[in-house]
């Protein structure tokens, strides 16, 4: 285990982002209250150690809003294929959460699987995540609901805040060779982060969501749960908008596009949300006319079609950016508990 | 880098046909006079004019054609309109091939659940534009036949559409599939210059009584298989018997955009051929 | 408040009134409650809620349920009523469907403003007064009420219930002096380009989830022009920044003489875009060249863009800023 003092963070940090770019958690810089968000770290950036999570999951280092993926020349009848792919430069995204490390192996087993998606392996395999363990725990925090623990985060290197330090354990070769570049970081001892963990443990176990139960939900229990007769109440006030989806740190899916740019064409993909009407819609028909098949088509996915497909894994790392975002109040947390009312 | 699925390649456009007021047959070829890639049948590829959009389209020509491959297309929505303004010459993108095909070179065995087709007598059930991935599987099944006649057992098929002119590839069920087939085709309303049959698809099914041990593929609009499947099971057939093709909206084709996601399946990977006893334990959602 | 709103709710259901209430049902936590549908005395006796969180606005839902069978009884705060009345005036509400109690509110709150006062892992919130208490995991926080309203309700532009079949409690008065344009004109006195670069930063937050037109009671089109893959600018992400900009800004002309000001938008965009501030703009513009108007004042009230008068000023008057 390493350590710096946390005096000497901010060198760290500049030693990072002299090889390779960093990102981190930040205040939003429009407005100092406007919750957190991450940014490329600059001198002037200050670290927001407390706040639990960013506004956005991190997802957006390797799935990002929008790519553009290919390039096309179209002359007449003529069509040239412009393969724009390049290798991504090295970087760095330093204070990730556990539930959000968790989120990345939920979408490496979608967009790694084969045929694999070069676009996010290129920047899977570019990117270090130097994950935090989680200090000040909020209310809509359950991610031990999925058996991730907010003390011990994955990532390449995991992270503990103590009074003074900032304590580091390379968890991979990637993880090993990044700390291995930073001279100030000095040895500690290998249960130097016992205490810090055993404090977010102790604030772990006062979570209100902690004993949310998962019992009711998997792979084997598809059609009994499709036809619930409470996805009725459940979506009837749902906007139909995107907001938990974009928020959300393991919805993977996407849109292609193609724009026109007036010199050429440019595919691009960006996310897409299957709350959207037209997610499914063809010239031919549409399998979820209402919002209630879209909504249920979205938990149905994370708590059941994924799990099936996974080993029993959930699509919810339990992060709780959807309940602090939806428009209406409505969240995975709601829809698992009435789902399992009766059940439990 | 390594190869992108994403990344379509460019053909070239040879041949069109008109086969009815709605339905064009395009034939395409890459840049370099060849087929673009090998397929199976029953499998898709993404055909895309760029800067107006790209769509999954069933392969109709059998793999065994080596020469070019065949898209049949009806025109029904954005691309299908420009597709269909289309002029021998022009370049399209092609991705694939996509999905699961029917498992014509599988023999059923109560290992595998008797799931194939190898050997088997067969039923094809199409109705309008569904012929297009059935036209694949009996071309293929046709031609091995021909270099093993016992490759497959007797070929039956059911063709419904609106009118006569609305019967894709008439011609070559005319001229070539009626030499080596059995060939019931049926057209929805009276019409002058049709002596054949006159009715919908799931009602002369249960007329004509097909043998209950032929393996039945169906394709066609969602109402006219819903209701043919409830016929043949009236007349006895099991749903393991039965195999169709699935559509529904499709960006990545390959399993990881989300939208064609029914249940734990996503119908541009694990489909687009399904048999229906795997259907009948998915959510009833295309 | 809440108790008389259940009584009431459950009498109108009993002598057969009404079929359903429109209102807000418990959440997971105090602070959100979700907008719900209740058919019984029971399932409101269960979970029906009324307090400082309910802020969202009911009457959009009004275009669904008033197209029900049977009269829909909704709970009406002050801004609702004008966003119902100009639903009204947009013949998009059954007014013959619905049953409006008018409730008073003296402001709603804003749960990130509870957090971001330093109430981290609410368990419970009271409020008492003008003071906001906050128990949380981490200890008691107490914030004065006034820090915690949503943006709106700072700048309640009325107390007043304009649309209700009857009323809980005393209705209150419009509040002219509200100061809700004052960030509209310091915006104006920006230079362009620091006017800009300050919407540049906002705007380029937009992750496009649609949030601020779902909710938007202004905007009820069965599709939206975003929506339309004829319209070619359906695109689900902005293409470049133009296009980032142009979607709030096509929004805020599509609702303009229609929009009502009540807030939702920016109460429910995720990254805290202060899109109201757009439609404040055409507020408080209308109001200067073609006289004072409210949206959602009056059913039926013909908003200036779409009533052309003579005393309307010309247009070269317009172009030049000044006022007739």
């Amino acid at each position: 285990m390493k350590k710096v003092s946390r005096e000497n963070l901010d060198a760290l940090f500049a030693a990072i982002a002299e090889a390779k770019k960093l990102y981190l958690p930040v205040a939003d810089g429009t407005d100092e209250k406007r919750g957190v968000k991450y940014s490329v770290w600059t001198p002037e950036a200050k670290y927001a150690a407390e706040a639990v999570n960013t506004v956005r999951s991190a997802k957006d280092f390797f799935f990002p809003q929008v790519e553009n993926m290919v390039n096309f020349k179209v002359n007449g009848k003529k069509i040239e294929v412009d393969d724009i792919r390049t290798e991504c430069e090295d970087f760095v995204i330093f204070g990730v959460r556990a539930c959000d490390a968790a989120s990345f192996k939920i979408l490496d087993s979608v967009y790694l699987s084969e045929p694999v998606d070069t676009y996010y392996q290129n920047r899977r395999e570019h990117g270090v995540v130097m994950t935090m363990s989680c200090s000040k725990p909020s209310e809509t925090c359950f991610c031990s609901v999925f058996g991730i623990d907010a003390a011990e985060p994955a990532g390449d290197v995991s992270c503990w805040l103590t009074d003074d330090a900032v304590l580091m354990q390379a968890n991979t070769e990637k993880g090993e060779a990044l700390l291995a570049s930073l001279p100030m970081l000095e040895d500690a001892a290998d249960d130097a982060a016992e205490e810090s963990k055993a404090k977010t443990k102790a604030i772990l176990e006062k979570l209100p969501l902690k004993n949310l139960s998962t019992d009711s939900f998997g792979g084997d229990k598809l059609m009994e749960l499709f036809s619930s007769d409470k996805w009725a109440s459940l979506s009837e006030a749902c906007l139909g908008c995107g907001t938990c989806t974009f928020v959300c740190p393991t919805c993977q899916c996407y849109d292609i596009r193609d724009y026109d740019t007036g010199h050429g064409v440019q595919r691009f993909r960006c996310w897409d949300s299957c709350m959207y009407a037209d997610f499914t819609k063809t010239a031919g028909g549409q399998p979820r006319p209402t919002q209630l098949e879209r909504f249920r088509q979205r938990f149905m996915h994370k708590l059941v079609y994924y799990p099936a497909n996974n080993d029993g894994v959930f699509g919810c790392v339990g992060c709780g950016r959807c309940m602090k975002s939806c428009p209406i109040s409505m969240n995975i947390v709601k829809v698992m508990k009435t789902l399992g009312e009766g059940n439990a | 880098m390594k190869q992108e699925a994403l990344i379509p390649k460019v053909g070239v456009v040879t041949d069109i046909r008109q086969d009815t007021p709605d339905v064009k047959t395009f034939r395409v070829v890459g840049l370099d006079g060849n087929k673009l890639f090998e397929h199976m049948p029953g499998q898709c590829a993404m055909v895309s004019i760029p800067g107006i959009g790209e769509g999954m389209f069933s392969i109709t020509s059998s793999p065994t054609n080596k020469e070019f491959m065949e898209f049949s297309i009806k025109k029904c929505g954005c691309l299908t309109s420009w597709l269909h303004m289309m002029d021998v010459g022009q370049e399209v993108t092609v991705r694939g091939p996509l999905g699961k095909n029917f498992p014509v070179e599988t023999v059923p065995t109560p290992e595998n659940g008797n799931y194939g087709l190898k050997g088997k007598d067969l039923l094809f059930i199409a109705g309008g534009i569904g012929l297009a991935p059935l036209r694949s599987v009996i071309n293929y099944c046709r031609d091995k036949k021909r270099e093993n006649p016992g490759a497959y057992g007797s070929l039956h098929i059911i063709y419904g559409s609106r009118s006569k002119d609305d019967l894709v590839d008439y011609q070559e069920i005319l001229d070539e599939w009626s030499q080596d087939c059995k060939v019931d085709l049926t057209i929805d309303r009276e019409q002058e210059g049709w002596d054949g049959h006159v009715g919908f698809i799931p009602n002369y099914v249960k007329e004509l009584k097909p043998d209950l041990n032929r393996t039945v593929l169906i394709c066609g609009p969602p109402i006219m298989i819903k209701f043919t499947l409830d016929g043949l099971k009236e007349l006895g057939f099991q749903e393991e018997q039965v195999y169709t093709t699935m559509e529904l909206r499709m960006k990545c084709g390959i399993g990881k955009c989300g939208r064609c996601n029914i249940g734990d399946k996503y119908v541009c990977k694990d489909g687009p051929v399904f048999r229906f006893d795997e259907l009948s334990e998915l959510p009833n959602e295309y | 408040m809440q108790s008389e709103m259940m009584k009431r709710a459950s009498e109108l259901l009993a002598d057969g009134t009404v079929v359903r209430v429109l209102g807000w049902k418990n959440g997971e936590f105090v602070y959100d409650p979700t907008p719900a549908v209740f058919d019984s005395a029971e399932a409101l006796e269960k979970d029906f809620v009324y307090h400082d969180f309910c802020g969202s606005n009911l009457s959009k839902y009004l275009i669904k349920l008033s197209k029900l069978e049977g009269k829909t009884l909704v709970f009406l705060k002050p801004c609702d009523s004008y966003s119902f009345n100009q639903l009204l005036t947009e013949h998009r509400i059954k007014r013959e469907n619905v049953y409006i109690i008018g409730v008073p509110c003296d402001g709603k709150l804003d749960p990130d403003k509870v957090r971001e006062a330093g109430a981290e892992g609410i368990l419970g919130i009271t409020t008492d007064g003008d003071t906001v208490k906050a128990e949380t995991m981490y200890g008691e926080v107490s914030v004065s009420k006034k820090d915690c309203l949503l943006e709106r309700c700072e700048v309640c532009k009325s107390h007043k219930v304009v649309v209700y079949d009857e009323m809980l409690g005393e209705n209150g008065e419009e509040n002219p002096e509200s100061g809700r344009f004052d960030m509209v004109a310091k915006l104006e006195a920006m230079t362009p380009e620091e006017r800009f670069a300050f919407w540049r930063g906002e705007l380029s937050r937009c992750i496009r989830c649609n949030a601020c037109r779902n909710i938007c009671p202004a905007c009820s089109c069965e599709q939206c022009v975003f929506d339309n893959p004829a319209s070619g600018v359906s695109q689900k992400a902005a293409a470049d920044s133009f296009e980032e900009n142009m979607f709030h800004i096509i929004r805020a002309f599509h609702v303009a003489g229609r929009c009502t000001d009540c807030g939702e938008c920016s109460r429910v965009c995720p990254q805290h875009i202060p899109l109201h501030l757009l439609n404040r703009k055409f507020i408080k513009d209308i109001n200067t060249y073609y006289g004072e108007y409210q949206a959602g004042a009056e059913e039926g009230s013909r908003a200036p863009l779409v009533n052309f008068t003579k005393e309307d000023c010309e247009p070269n008057v317009v172009y030049k800023g000044g006022s007739k």
